[in-house]
């Protein structure tokens, strides 16, 4: 045994993961599809990896490689990455109490690591009643989970695409469309969502001729506000 | 890797990481304004549709297709309607692929 004395830690790593599978199976084929599209939008095999790797931030993945394949500027990328990732802020901030309370070597991966999944699965866990101590270490198996899987599945996919040529040509990138798709449309609840959804779509049309595609980032600009806005006439729910 | 892969990656990690980081980080000392918190929401609709219309209604990125003989729309269209019936995303997106492949290739 090579924890004899806490036996907690291992089975919480254990049920953390456990409980994350669902969610290894759902990121499990964008992963394969983001290692498959990486390459033929321009990114190298070990960039693919290399990106799974550091950033593991799967939307901003798939829209960093979206943008690189039709010509956008690194700002443009950067700043995009900024917008859709800045949900994990927020994340970040419910968890905060329960991670106020560790070193900072602890809080420092467990960040690295926060995903949607995860902080889905964790923040039941931290919700459950049970005084746990040991709390921190279903983040992190719930955590390892994830990354080892979203790197395996990109690997997976890299391999995939490279045994498979000229990819680009089979409109594989479709994959991508209905991916987003089938995120968006059933987030379209209420008026306000349907506002931001027609405007951002609008603006995007309209502005798609503007270079660096600059034109997303003012759609998505567009959307945020007018969604704000028709929420604020509604008033209060 | 070229020098403008490296940055973008290195780019893509700082920013990632220093958003997931900053309440962790900073602790009470930092706080999110209400305002944020609503505007946040409309982030994935607003992102994702912004990416999807134009690569659905000019998959050559130049010339408007709004016809079904469009595979894109018509792919599109599906994963829409299964992901607004069913709520399920895998099935949405197996649907949409389906279509979309099977119009390519009876389209030649």
């Amino acid at each position: 045994m090579p924890h004899p004395r806490h036996p907690r830690r291992r089975s919480e790593i254990w049920v953390g993961a456990r409980d994350s599978l669902p969610m290894l199976l759902g990121a499990a084929p964008f992963g394969i599809i983001f290692g498959t599209l990486a390459v033929p939008s321009g990114l190298s095999p070990f960039g693919a990896l290399a990106m799974s790797l550091l950033v593991f931030a799967g939307s901003a993945q798939f829209i960093a490689i979206n943008l690189l394949a039709g010509g956008a500027g690194l700002p443009v990328i950067l700043l995009t990455t900024f917008v859709v990732n800045l949900r994990h802020a927020l994340y970040s901030a419910t968890l905060l109490p329960h991670v106020a309370g560790l070193r900072q070597r602890w809080r420092i991966p467990l960040a690295f690591w926060l995903t949607d999944e995860t902080f889905a699965v964790v923040q039941q866990r931290y919700a459950a009643p049970d005084l746990s101590p040991h709390k921190h270490w279903y983040y992190l198996g719930s955590a390892l989970a994830m990354y080892g899987n979203w790197f395996l599945c990109t690997l997976l996919g890299v391999l995939l695409g490279r045994s498979i040529p000229r990819l680009e040509h089979l409109g594989l990138e479709f994959a991508m469309a209905a991916t987003f798709t089938g995120i968006v449309v059933p987030l379209l609840k209420g008026l306000p969502m349907l506002g931001a959804a027609l405007a951002a779509a609008a603006v995007a049309l309209t502005a798609r001729g503007l270079p660096y595609k600059l034109g997303l980032v003012l759609a998505a600009l567009a959307g945020v506000v007018i969604g704000v806005v028709l929420e604020e006439l509604r008033g209060p729910s | 890797m070229s020098g403008h892969e490296l940055a973008l990656i290195l780019g893509m990690t700082a920013i990632t990481f220093l958003i997931r980081y900053a309440f962790f980080a900073l602790g009470d000392r930092l706080a999110f304004p209400p305002l944020a918190h609503r505007a946040l929401r409309f982030v994935p609709v607003a992102v994702l549709t912004a990416i999807i219309m134009p690569m659905v209604l000019l998959p050559d990125g130049a010339h408007w297709q709004i016809s079904w003989h469009n595979p894109w729309l018509l792919g599109a269209g599906v994963t829409g309607v299964i992901a607004w019936r069913f709520h399920h995303l895998l099935a949405s997106i197996t649907g949409g692929m389906l279509v979309f492949f099977l119009f390519r290739w009876i389209a030649g």
